[in-house]
Parts: C-alpha cells; structure tokens; sequence
C-alpha cells in the first residue's frame, strides 16, 4: 500500500525512444490501468518500476522515497507475469511461500499466511499440487497469492489475464478487482486490450510511442478524450474534421457541426451517441445526410455505416438500440443525428 | 518396416555389438586362446584380482573420472550461465572457441598439452592429466547444460526477484533446481569423457602412474592376456549404466 511517482521517465534502447518523458502520480489503493498498442512503451514503464529497467532520466519513488539504485529484491513488490512464472518444480504452497522463505520467516507463520492467502484466492485444498496439474485461472491465483504474500508496496501486473480465455478472463477481471480492493494494495496493470483496462482501473493511463496521451478516470477518458489517438485506440469513433468556426466547426459540404467546446478544427463522436433515423428528419442537435453502406445486425444494437457528403469516403459509423426490431436496409436515405455535447474538440 | 530395412537394422547392431559380447564372452572362458568348446571359468577376475598394475590404473581412472566431472560441471554449468543470461564483450568469439577443442584432434590436443605443461613446469602426471581432461570435458558441460537452460525461462528469475530472492538465492532455489536433470546428465558425460580418455592420458602419464586405458594399451603391447577381457568386461558394465543413468536423466534434444 503505498504511492508511486513517475517523475520525467525516459529510456532510449539505440534510437527507439521507449520513454519519453513520463510523468505519472500512482495513488495509494488504486488499481491504475497502463494502456498503449504494442511497442507503445507500456511495459517498459512497469518493468522500471519494478527495477528491470534502468531509466536514462527521471525518478522514480515510493512513498516520497527514491528507489532507482534499489534492487529489484529489495523494492518490496509483487508482480504477475503473462506467463504466471510459477516455480515448476514446486508445489502450490512452496509456491506461494517462496517469498517468505527467502526471507527467512518462522515455518509456522509462514503455513499460517500460506493459508490465508489460498483462502483470499479460493483456492483451498490445492496447496500440495504441482503448477502443471492446475488450470490456467488456478495457476493465475497462485501467482497472484505468490505476489501477495509479501505484502508488498505495489503490485505491478503485467498483461496478467492475457494468456486466459475470454469467459475465464472476464471471471477472473472481477476477482482480481474484489481481491485488490480486500488488501487495498496499489495496482498497476499493463494491458493492450481497452475492455480489460475500462473495467478494472479506478484510472488509466493511454501510451503512445513512449509518451504520456491522457490520464483520467476510465469514463473521463472514454468521454473526453483529448486526441485523435485516445479517441481511436479507446473505443470507436467518426473523426469529424473541418474549419473551425464559433461555437464548432465547418465541414468539407458546409455543414455546420456545434462541439461540446472551443474547437481547433477537429471533433470526435463516439458511434452510440449517434441515433440514425429514415428520411430527412433529425431529432438533435447535430444532423448528417447521408445513405446507408452497410447494415450489421447483432441482435441487441445495429451497427450502420453511412455514405455522408461532409465525410467524403470516410462513413460514419453508428450503433443503433435496437428498438423497433426494424432494420434499415442499405441504399435507404437516412439522417444520423447527435447532441453537440457529444461532440468533442481533440487535438488531430 | 519393410523386410530388407529389418535386416539392415540387425546387421547394424550385429555389427557394433557382436565383437564386444564375444569379447565378453571371452572373459568368462577358461582359455587363454578364444579356444572352444566354452567352458565358464570365472579364472580372469581372479587374476584380475591379482594384478596390481591393472587394478592401481583402474583406481586412478575412476577418481580423477569423478573429480574431473565436478570440476568440469561446476565451471561448466557457470559459465553455459553467464552465456545465456549476461551480455559481454568477446562473447561471440568465446563461444565460437568452445567447439574447437571437440573437433581438433585429440593426439595434437594431447602433444600440445604435454609441450605446454612442461613449458608451465606443471609437467607429467595423474594431475596433469586432471588438468586435460577438464579442459576437454568443459566444452560438452556448456554445451549440455546450455542446451537445458534454454528451458529455464528468464521470468523464473525474475519473479524470484520480486519476491525478494537476492541473485543467490534465485540461482540456487529457482534455476539450478530446475537445470538439475541437465546438471546430472553434464556430470556424467564429463565423467565419461574423462573415463574413456586414451589418448591425452597417454601423452601426459608420468611412467608407472597411468590411467586404466593407458594401462591396457601398455599391457597389450607386451602380449595380450584375458584379464583385459575381464576388464574391459566391467568398463563395459559400467559405461552403460551410466548411459542409462544419462537417458533417464536427460532427453536428448526435447522436452521431458
């Protein structure tokens, strides 16, 4: 349980900048999501807060404490690997204790903690199991256990449900958020998929080319993000881009689309803030004609892609409630329409 | 398996292993001139029993055998580490160096050793001959025991690390246990190596103190007896327990 300050990270690896520059403040108790394409600099971020990773600049500390010349034995972390690296040649339990018995610590405290932390991971009566007679998500809690046990600082996941599938992974995202919230333990997770990084972070933080684009809550992110990247990388969304003007911005045909703010010429719209209706009548604010590309039926909503002037060879993409239970079939005329205080100003 | 494959295989085996079980046989015959009819005599290990020369080379064979695998395995096993984990300069090259010794021929490699060790003033001797067969057998160490770290995946470690193992303990608790099987099987090919070694044992014995291969060549030169039978009988016996001990131990070229 501890804070985490990034202050100015970089690493260079030759001319690839990893890094650059990145300030992040962890606080105490939060399970803070690190979110970024592959390659973005992500994990070298956890990797130096765990103390693999040297930095170039920056500092990093716990606590107001400085730990770069720290070891990574002596950093008091817990970490979850993709692969889980559990010890094959070691039962659950001589697993889970490891951390312990390195340290020295009496044999009945640690059968004792042992215990309570196959408990906490519900995974009662496996202790004398080896790694490779567990599932995927019985191994995942043993590594989670394993991470605990120590109670370390802070712990640094890194793309932890990965390697399960889907149901699995979904089981397992809210398990590891009730058992972050049980020991109340700082959490930092690498993930790539945005899903995961939503619904587990009290915040995330979206990387790109080892730079810091946004930090905020998940919905504060989703909502409002303040570049074309955020915007794309989480979620989807129709880049509305032309000539700023008061109070919004100009399309290529003329059509005058009012923004949520000041806007520098390009605009975000999340496609579920869009309501698509047939013929020329628009039921708010902002209003684009156009004709239906495409019409994917997935039961509960409708995804639509519509040819418009003002996007030109770009449609718009809009995901309809499915309400009436009709569908509007392509070819047919049709205005999409939104608020303007679903329109976005972002930076291109 | 078609038929002519079948009798190939045979004739192969036959071929390998025939001479050795005739020789085996030999030793169990009460002639010293491979005369039949066979009759059992167990007559060769008496005087086997009998023959201190023999039995004093045999002796030397098996110690500087074992203490050649554990000087052999402990340096090998260090540096086949440092290899796989740690990045430094030259070390192309210093791996590159490691198969030489495994394909020059052991007669220069056993002329060489000799000229040099008289140079150093370490000279002839059952601990010169320690010295060449470590060196010989360190090549197969590191090529063993690398072949098994490559198993041995570096998030092992560095989860280890998070929980607080120092490096130390890391090696000790999470790599070594887990590179065991390799260890062992490295363990006894340097102890073969060492066992079967004829050539650089030869160059660099001091007369009157040699190795059980030396020993054997130098009684066969002034004629041959069945107590080599004998011998060689239990060589035999032994190599391939150790064989067998390396299989069980070590799968060539494959997950276990």
């Amino acid at each position: 349980m501890s804070r985490v300050d990034v202050e100015g990270a970089t690493k260079n690896y030759g001319p690839l900048k990893a890094l650059d520059g990145v300030t992040i403040h962890f606080t105490d108790g939060e399970f803070f999501g690190l979110l970024g394409p592959s390659g973005s600099g992500k994990t070298t971020l956890l990797r130096a807060i765990a103390g693999f990773v040297e930095l170039d600049t920056g500092a990093i500390s716990f606590d107001g404490e400085r730990v770069e010349a720290v070891p990574v034995h002596r950093r008091g972390i817990g970490m979850m690997f993709q692969s889980y690296a559990l010890f094959p040649h070691l039962t659950v339990n001589e697993n889970i204790a490891f951390g312990l018995d390195v340290r020295g610590t009496p044999r009945d405290e640690i059968a004792h903690r042992v215990q309570e932390m196959l408990t906490l991971v519900r995974l009662p009566g496996l202790g004398g199991r080896k790694p490779k007679q567990l599932s995927g998500g019985q191994q995942q809690r043993v590594a989670l256990a394993r991470a605990l046990i120590t109670r370390p600082k802070v712990l640094l996941l890194d793309e932890p449900l990965g390697a399960l599938d889907r149901r699995l992974r979904q089981e397992m995202q809210v398990e590891l958020r009730e058992i972050q919230r049980e020991t109340g333990i700082t959490a930092i997770f690498v993930t790539h998929d945005q899903e995961e990084a939503l619904t587990l972070s009290d915040r995330i933080a979206i990387i790109n080319d080892g730079r810091l684009m946004q930090t905020g809550k998940p919905q504060e992110v989703y909502e409002n993000p303040v570049s074309v990247f955020a915007a794309q990388f989480l979620g989807d969304s129709n880049i509305l881009r032309g000539a700023a003007i008061d109070g919004g911005l100009r399309l290529a045909d003329g059509t005058m689309i009012g923004t949520s703010g000041p806007c520098g010429g390009v605009a975000i719209v999340r496609p579920e803030k869009i309501s698509v209706q047939g013929g020329l009548g628009a039921a708010r604010g902002n209003a684009l004609r156009g004709d239906v590309l495409q019409a994917v039926y997935t039961g509960a909503s409708v995804t639509y892609r519509i040819r418009t002037a003002a996007l030109g060879d770009v449609p718009l993409l809009a995901f309809a409630q499915n309400q009436t239970g009709e569908l509007l079939s392509p070819g047919s005329a049709v205005t999409a329409s939104w608020d303007a205080a679903h329109t976005v100003p972002v930076t291109p | 398996m078609t038929r002519l494959a079948k009798i190939y295989l045979v004739a192969v085996l036959v071929f390998l292993y025939l001479p050795i079980l005739v020789m085996m046989a030999m030793a169990f015959n009460r002639s010293a001139l491979y005369e039949m009819p066979f009759t059992f005599d167990l007559v060769w290990f008496k005087a086997l029993m009998e023959n201190e020369r023999l039995l004093q080379a045999s002796w030397n064979s098996v110690w500087i055998a074992a203490v050649n695998a554990v000087i052999a395995t402990a340096l090998g096993t260090l540096a086949a580490y440092a290899f796989a984990r740690y990045e430094f300069r030259l070390k192309g090259l210093l791996q590159l160096l490691l198969f030489p010794p495994i394909t020059i021929p052991w007669l220069i490699i056993g002329i060489s050793m000799l000229i040099f060790f008289f140079w150093v003033g370490i000279g002839r001797g059952l601990h010169a001959i320690l010295l060449g067969h470590v060196a010989l057998s360190l090549p197969y160490v590191i090529v063993v025991v690398g072949a098994r770290l490559r198993d041995v995946s570096v998030q092992l470690e560095e989860a280890a690390a998070t929980l607080g193992a120092t490096p130390q303990q890391t090696f000790r608790r999470v790599t070594l246990p887990i590179l065991a099987p390799g260890v062992i099987a490295a363990a006894l090919f340097a102890f073969a190596v060492s066992f079967d070694q004829f050539v650089i044992s030869y160059f660099l014995a001091a007369p009157g103190t040699s190795t059980l291969p030396v020993e054997i060549f130098t009684a066969i030169r002034k004629g041959f007896t069945p107590e080599i039978n004998a011998i060689s009988t239990i060589i035999i016996l032994v190599s391939m327990s150790l064989m067998l001990l390396v299989a069980r131990n070590y799968r060539f070229g494959g997950e276990r």
